[in-house]
């Protein structure tokens, strides 16, 4: 979502600019609304149709386009990105790096203490888990989205091979969680590499269809190998995870009694809790350190400059796929973990929903930025939370505060790139000299 | 004229659908010199190198590729990446390709690539911060260190790439690739766009690359000041075919190739020729 040329050249483009575009929206919207809107069918008493005509509510839509249009043209001057700076101002810089210093212990030392604050709110904890699931599977697409710029429409195809192979395992063989967590792990990655081949001669837009049908083709396998998956029963009983071999039940052999203290479910919350915020940082941990290898500086400049790459000896063949199954692990590992939340599963939690879910949040946060996506992962899924008095137009008032979002941060929230090496300073890269990669 | 060849371009063809871009084209370039391959616009100088660097499959035709330790490779067997890797082939492109978001000494550490891929174990032994990473990861940045100063970027090596003017972008992207340690450097007018001290300061580092790290190089250049100051020898293209070679000397005074250099204007031609030198 760029500004055309004159937007950036000049603040203010004029009016004749905002005019015509305004008037190219409107007529978009009068061939889209005409039949959508202008008129209405419905199937008589007797199955003939019927139908009338509502000119009135089309112009008034049109209306809106048009009126619409001009204020977010006007709302984009004012508030967009100044001009073409390609350095990130020292101000600016320096405020960001500050923020950025403190934002993320104070956010990790508070994670830490959310069990022990909302103890009582077992809602909270719910969401916080919630939350801190889609970081770690945010995190885990940053590597192939953000970091080595291949465009994955079908990440929850992963999610749900960790969370199914876990399933599986787990009712199966009678396998644990902490057994079960690596395999997931590995079983997803083996799939990011099956899923790698036939896409690593594709860009842009047919890479995301090609990974987009793949999450569909694992949710339909799912869906109809019935007598393996359980088809859209899905699979129930999943055990949970136990600390050390002791459950955390109520009975005899559970924590509480072993501990002596009185049982409570909240336990198990505040577990579960703590697992996915080690998996969490675990994702942060491993990414932060594959990005000062020579495989992470591949991944990224093989976003910069893919031609640059192989003439520089760079296999860029498995680059994409080291990329595709680390990203593919740590959506493993967040699907065994969500299996084991749940207790139950079905080919329903993994829908493209999913998938554009997690895109949307690595793109909101800022490719690349592991800060920026754990932040918007939380405004993201606790954002919506917060909305939810707003009833039917949640999604509405969402909506639009993504868009403005986009406007007044095309890049995401922190979109410039932390060097991964350096020699006297460390200074951020501006945002607009970094590539976004095939996608 | 038999000399050390570390290059020999035997009969390379490379059609692209009715367009012959390279017709039967043979030249060796010797071993620690500078061998400049000219022509104008279209002459199929660029192809050639894609050629070479595996960017194109030639139609036909055979590249030979002799290392110091008499070690043969067969250019149009290899693709890819692998003709970096293997044949230590480094290449800089006609219009540049640094990695614009990575810093200068980013972009030095992308280019030893494979050898600090073998220091990290594949990345399992950097993964957990193993001493003989760690060596291997300050050997690196020292090499990148010390182009970084050759080019006279030190200053700058925390900028991003993208941000640095015209000029510095060429010089670094040669330093990328003569990171990569190769046996031969190839270049895609490199003195396009510098001022005529920015061209002195370029010949100069390329002699230096030739003499010092005994680097055989392959220069297409349109800057004829360039080409004549620094090229041992002299390889003339037009349409895709070989018309001259030679040395500079000759080069200069071959009517050939004033004529199709620049047209059938044989005064502008020498007159342009000789303002160069
Ligand atoms: N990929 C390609 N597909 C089709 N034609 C090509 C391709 N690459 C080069 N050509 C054609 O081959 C011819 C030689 O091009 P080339 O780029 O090698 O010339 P050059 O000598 O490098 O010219 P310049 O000095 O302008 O860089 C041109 O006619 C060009 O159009
Ligand atoms: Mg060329």
């Amino acid at each position: 979502m760029s500004a055309p040329p004159a937007a950036q050249t000049s603040r203010a483009p004029g009016a004749a600019f905002i005019f015509k575009k305004a008037l190219i929206s409107a007529l978009v919207a009068l061939v889209l609304f005409s039949l959508m809107i202008g008129v209405r069918t419905e199937a008589g008493p007797q199955g003939q149709l019927i139908y009338w005509t509502r000119f009135g509510d089309l112009a008034a839509m049109v209306a809106t386009v048009f009126g619409g249009s001009i204020v977010f043209e006007l709302l984009r001057q004012w508030w967009g990105p100044v001009g073409t700076i390609r350095v990130v101002p020292p101000a600016v810089q320096s405020t960001l790096s500050l923020a950025g210093r403190l934002i993320a212990p104070v956010l990790l030392v508070f994670t830490f203490l959310v069990p022990v604050i909302f103890y009582n709110e077992r809602y909270i904890l719910d969401l916080g888990i919630l939350v801190l699931t889609y970081v770690m599977l945010g995190w885990g697409l940053n590597v192939v989205v953000g970091l080595a710029g291949l465009l994955d429409l079908g990440y929850v195809a992963f999610y749900a091979v960790g969370a199914y192979s876990y399933a599986l395992l787990a009712t199966n063989f009678g396998l644990s969680f902490w057994i079960c967590l690596p395999l997931a792990g590995i079983l997803a990655a083996f799939w990011g590499v099956l899923l790698g081949f036939p896409v690593l001669r594709l860009r842009g837009d047919y890479l995301a269809i090609v990974t987009l049908a793949f999450g569909e083709i694992i949710r339909l396998v799912l869906l109809n190998w019935q007598s393996v998956t359980g088809g859209p029963n899905g699979v129930t009983g999943i055990p949970r995870p136990t600390l050390f071999g002791i459950p955390l039940s109520a009975g005899d052999d559970g924590l509480a009694a072993i501990l002596g203290i009185e049982y409570s479910p909240t336990h198990r919350i505040v577990f579960l809790f703590y697992i996915i915020l080690a998996l969490a940082l675990l994702t942060n941990w491993v990414t932060i350190r594959l990005r000062r290898l020579p495989i992470g500086r591949a991944w990224e400049a093989l976003r910069e400059d893919e031609v640059a790459c192989r003439a520089l000896g760079i296999n860029t063949t498995t680059t994409k796929l080291t990329a595709f199954a680390t990203g593919a692990m740590f959506g493993g590992f967040a699907g065994a973990f969500f299996a084991t939340r749940q207790g139950f599963i079905s080919p329903e939690s993994f829908t493209f929903h999913e998938s554009a879910l997690v895109l949307a949040i690595v793109v909101l946060g800022g490719m690349g930025s592991q800060l920026g996506v754990a932040l918007a992962a939380l405004a993201m899924i606790g954002g919506f939370e917060l909305f939810r008095g707003l009833d039917q137009y949640r999604m509405l008032v969402f909506g639009m505060a993504m868009v403005l979002l986009m406007i007044w941060r095309p890049r995401g929230l922190i979109g410039h790139r932390a060097p991964t090496v350096f020699l006297k300073h460390n200074q951020a890269i501006s945002s607009d000299l970094v590539k976004e990669g095939h996608g | 004229m038999s000399g050390d060849h570390i290059l020999s371009v035997d009969r390379l063809s490379m059609r692209f659908g009715g367009i012959v871009a390279v017709n039967d084209l043979s030249f060796n370039a010797e071993r620690r010199k500078i061998t400049a391959l000219i022509g104008p616009n279209g002459a199929g100088k660029t192809t050639v190198f894609n050629c070479i660097t595996g960017f194109y499959k030639p139609t036909s035709g055979a590249m030979r590729l002799v290392h110091d330790d008499g070690h043969a490779i067969r250019l149009e067997r290899l693709n890819d990446f692998r003709i970096s890797k293997l044949a230590r082939v480094a290449r800089t492109f006609q219009n540049i390709r640094l990695f614009p978001g990575m810093t200068a000494l980013e972009n030095l550490m992308v280019a030893q690539h494979n050898a600090l891929m073998r220091a990290s174990g594949l990345t399992f032994l950097g993964l957990i911060g193993a001493p003989s990473w760690r060596n291997a990861e300050q050997a690196a940045i020292d090499l990148a260190r010390t182009w970084l100063d050759r080019i006279g970027l030190l200053d700058r090596a925390d900028e991003a790439a993208g941000n640095l003017p015209y000029g510095d972008q060429r010089r670094l992207e040669i330093a990328r690739a003569m990171c990569t340690k190769p046996a031969l450097l190839c270049l895609d007018e490199p003195a396009a766009g510098l001022n005529a001290r920015e061209s002195a300061a370029l010949s100069e580092l390329l002699l230096s690359i030739r003499t010092d790290h005994g680097t055989s190089i392959l220069l297409i250049e349109h800057d004829m000041s360039v080409v004549m100051e620094i090229s041992d020898h002299v390889v003339v293209m037009d349409h895709g075919v070989k018309i001259a070679e030679g040395t500079p000397q000759q080069i200069r005074d071959d009517p050939k190739v004033i004529a199709a250099y620049l047209g059938t204007d044989e005064e502008e031609a020498i007159a342009v020729m000789e303002s160069g030198t």
